[in-house]
């Protein structure tokens, strides 16, 4: 466990955390939270593409992808390292 | 979308010899198992017509029993009861009963992935509010199993307002008989009570439903509720009585205070999820499966690119080199039989509509048979794998640079098997801007119709060579692929920077866990596409052949001098023949790309579909046939102009094949772009432009070069 409040984006190859808070004024990102990405659920980053951006995220077994900038809109805690 | 223009029969033409007993709707998330469960279960009973106005299929199933038939209507994905693309839309339509010309469904059939519960059971909940008979078919509980889930299908059932759940393999038909009887009765089953994920929601939808002055279904209010009255939900307002919009007001203040509705129904819904998963399912371990493994690997963005390209060069390598043979064998045979025809029927307008009209004609275009199959094998089998949704997201960030996402790749792959099934598969693309834009980039790349003509030009003019260790004719076919994205890739930067001009649009892509692709699903779809294309094959093709040849082999020349032999007889009967009139007519607009009018009029005649060019050539070149010259190749290396000169020399060629590559001769495609963007501006615009490019390219190659 480190600190708090990190970007989703800021999530490590195969680091996970649990999703605090979502700055839900964006309407695309409300679309993302029907798709599961809402507060007190667990992510993984699982990969990227080329150049890191989209980012391939796993929750309760499927995959999301996002790119950088949506990622943003949401911030974990209580992540730690994966390997 | 409201204007039926229809070249399909609308499914209520379509005769049914009973009246099945109730019709259930197959309603799941994309990548759930939803098809290949759907035909599972109906095997080849199955029907596929069409919405009224839209261009989405409908495909219907029957379930027979002793004594009645229940239909099953797949529909399109969607994550839940609010719309976020076109495809969602239709769904949900029809799960309302608001699809002009359809009933509502009697009873649902919810398929949810086992190994993806957590948004499965997101839309279960919302289904469960429609107040309908419903069961759960949980797919793919091997995998499930295999990962460690240990799902607990009682203590879920009960957490789901006790609805039957059926845990079932649709690869291998495990649980399907006992989901198959849950489904016999359904529609005579009580429908279910909403499930405790959001008291407070169901309990002012019941509130409001108490003024309805028709029946109305929680679930409707409930979407009233939280997408407000927009859409179909303006009609549900409508029918909740005076003062309903104060009340659903004082409703909404009160349920969602000042969070975004949606974003409160995602943080409810789901949170009610996780305790439900804490209580039904183990936690899954990170590493389970060969899937879990290949998606490890694959993740990685090095390797993933690198295989993306690896993965489109064996399937063009497949197409262009597996093909081959069988190709060859249709060749040879058509070539044959057309002479033995000829020989055997002796002289005169019969022989000559079967041998030159006939099998000439349809032969030409039956031949990239194979190469279609194979084109649209590897396409399905991509998608079917999750290959495709992958695909997606490794091409984004270089879809994003030309004002397009990711998720524009997959109607663009499509097309190279077909624009068409490429414009409808446009649908999944939420934003209208990017949609458009990618509707106008896809007829541009290279469609099955277009090798036709490319595999013909390149085999007779292109020398077989070999480049360093490739070879001229391949480089020159992938060259004209390479061409064909790149005309589709500047159309769509091109539109985005002026009349569709916006900001990027949005990206989120689900990525589905690799999967074996079942068989019988894959060999139901080839089908399918075999058939469209067989079919034009044995109609339009068919047809315009026999127009083509009567074209040119009639009027009968009285006055060609007796001294003419063979093959000058032949084409001076040619020249005099309505068709030759007519290329002659508008030989002076082509004539500056090299074309002669033969060449004219087969590009004409080629409009409507644009495979009909090589049967049209096949005809027009058929007629100066000399015995020596078996096949159209041959015929078209020797064709010359009156002074000698050949007409087919490389430039000509070039253009001719830039011309094609370009040119919108389909009209098909400019019916499906109607549709798709309910105007006919676009079609329209389409055409213009790129038959435009095509000229204007053929005649800068012939010209320059």
């Amino acid at each position: 466990m480190e600190g708090n409040g990190r970007s989703l984006a800021s999530l490590k190859r195969g680091q996970k955390g649990i999703i605090a808070s979502v700055d839900t004024s964006d309407p695309q990102v409300q679309r993302l939270m029907t798709l599961g990405l809402v507060e007190g659920t667990e992510v993984e980053l699982a990969g990227s593409a080329l150049g890191g951006d989209p980012m391939e995220f796993r929750l309760f077994g499927c995959g999301i992808s996002l790119r950088q900038e949506q990622a943003r809109s949401f911030t974990v805690s209580s992540y730690e390292s994966g390997d | 979308m409201t204007k039926p223009a229809e070249t399909r029969i609308p499914i209520s033409d379509i005769s049914v010899s009973r009246r099945p007993a109730a019709s259930i709707a197959v309603v799941g998330s994309p990548n759930s198992g939803k098809s290949t469960l759907f035909n599972r279960l109906t095997g080849l009973r199955q029907r596929i017509g069409n919405y009224p106005g839209v261009t989405v299929e409908r495909h219907i199933g029957s379930l027979k029993t002793d004594d009645q038939t229940i239909e099953l209507v797949d529909l399109p994905g969607t994550h839940g009861l609010t719309a976020h693309s076109f495809e969602e839309q239709i769904a949900i339509d029809v799960i309302f009963g608001r699809m002009e010309g359809t009933q509502p469904p009697d009873a649902i059939l919810a398929v949810v992935d086992a190994t993806n519960l957590y948004q499965g059971l997101y839309l279960v909940q919302q289904l469960i509010d429609l107040e309908r008979p419903i069961v759960v078919a949980l797919t793919m509980i091997d995998a499930a199993d295999a990962a460690g889930l240990n799902i607990d299908i009682e203590a879920l059932s009960r957490r789901l307002s006790g609805i039957k759940i059926c845990s079932v393999v649709a690869t291998t038909g495990e649980g399907i008989n006992e989901l198959r009887n849950a489904l016999v009765d359904l529609a005579e089953q009580p429908a279910p009570v909403p499930t405790a994920a959001w008291p407070e929601l169901s309990a002012a939808a019941r509130e409001l439903a108490k003024s309805a002055t028709v029946p109305l279904r929680i679930a409707e209010i409930e979407r009233l509720l939280i997408d407000g009255a927009t859409g179909a939900n303006k009609h549900v307002l409508d029918c909740l009585g005076t003062g309903a919009a104060e009340k659903v007001d004082g409703f909404r203040t009160e349920l969602f205070e000042f969070d975004p509705p949606l974003a409160r129904e995602a943080r409810i819904r789901y949170g009610w999820v996780r305790e439900v998963l804490a209580e039904v399912q183990q936690k899954v371990p990170p590493f389970y499966s060969w899937r879990a493994r290949l998606r490890t690997w694959i993740n990685q963005p090095i390797p993933g690119t690198i295989g993306l390209f690896l993965v489109m060069a064996i399937v063009f390598q497949a197409v262009f080199a597996w093909a081959t043979p069988i190709m060859d064998l249709i060749d040879d045979s058509t070539a044959t039989l057309g002479s033995a025809v000829a020989v055997g029927l002796g002289d005169g307008a019969f022989s000559s509509l079967i041998s030159d009209g006939v099998i000439a004609g349809v032969g030409s275009v039956l031949i990239f048979l194979p190469q279609i199959i194979i084109l649209f094998l590897f396409i399905i089998l991509l998608e079917d794998s999750g290959y495709l949704a992958r695909a997606a997201y490794l091409m984004d960030r270089a879809m994003r640079s030309v004002g397009l996402s990711g998720q524009s790749i997959i109607p663009m792959i499509s097309s190279f098997a077909c624009a068409v099934p490429g414009i409808m598969a446009t649908r999944v693309i939420p934003n209208r801007r990017d949609r458009i834009a990618t509707i106008l980039a896809a007829p541009f790349m290279t469609c099955s119709a277009r090798l036709p003509i490319y595999a013909l030009l390149i085999a007779a003019f292109v020398p077989a060579t070999d480049v360093g260790f490739l070879n001229l004719q391949g480089l020159v076919l992938f060259g004209l692929y390479l061409f064909g994205i790149a005309g589709g890739i500047l159309t769509a930067l091109l539109i985005r920077k002026t009349a569709l001009r916006g900001p990027k649009p949005p990206f989120a892509l689900m990525l589905p866990e690799f999967r074996r692709p079942n068989i019988q699903t894959v060999l139901i779809q080839l089908w399918g596409r075999a058939r469209v294309f067989l079919y034009r094959a044995g109609t339009v093709i068919f047809a315009v052949a026999i127009v083509v040849w009567a074209l040119a082999y009639y009027p009968r020349a009285t006055d060609i001098d007796p001294a003419l032999m063979g093959n000058q007889a032949a084409a001076a009967q040619l020249e005099q023949s309505w068709l030759g009139r007519a290329g002659k007519f508008v030989e002076p607009a082509f004539e500056p790309l090299g074309w002669d009018w033969r060449v004219s009029s087969a590009v004409i005649a080629g409009f409507p579909a644009r495979e009909v060019v090589v049967a049209v050539l096949g005809t027009v070149y058929a007629v100066g046939d000399e015995a020596d010259e078996a096949t159209l190749s041959q015929r078209l290396q020797s064709a010359t102009w009156p002074d000698g000169r050949a007409i087919f020399t490389l430039p000509m060629v070039m253009g001719l094949l830039i011309f094609y590559a370009c040119c919108l001769q389909c009209a098909a495609t400019l019916a499906v772009i109607r549709r798709e963007t309910n105007t006919w501006r676009w079609p329209v615009f389409a055409w213009v432009y790129m038959t435009s490019i095509g000229y204007i390219g053929a005649l800068l190659v012939y010209q320059l070069l």
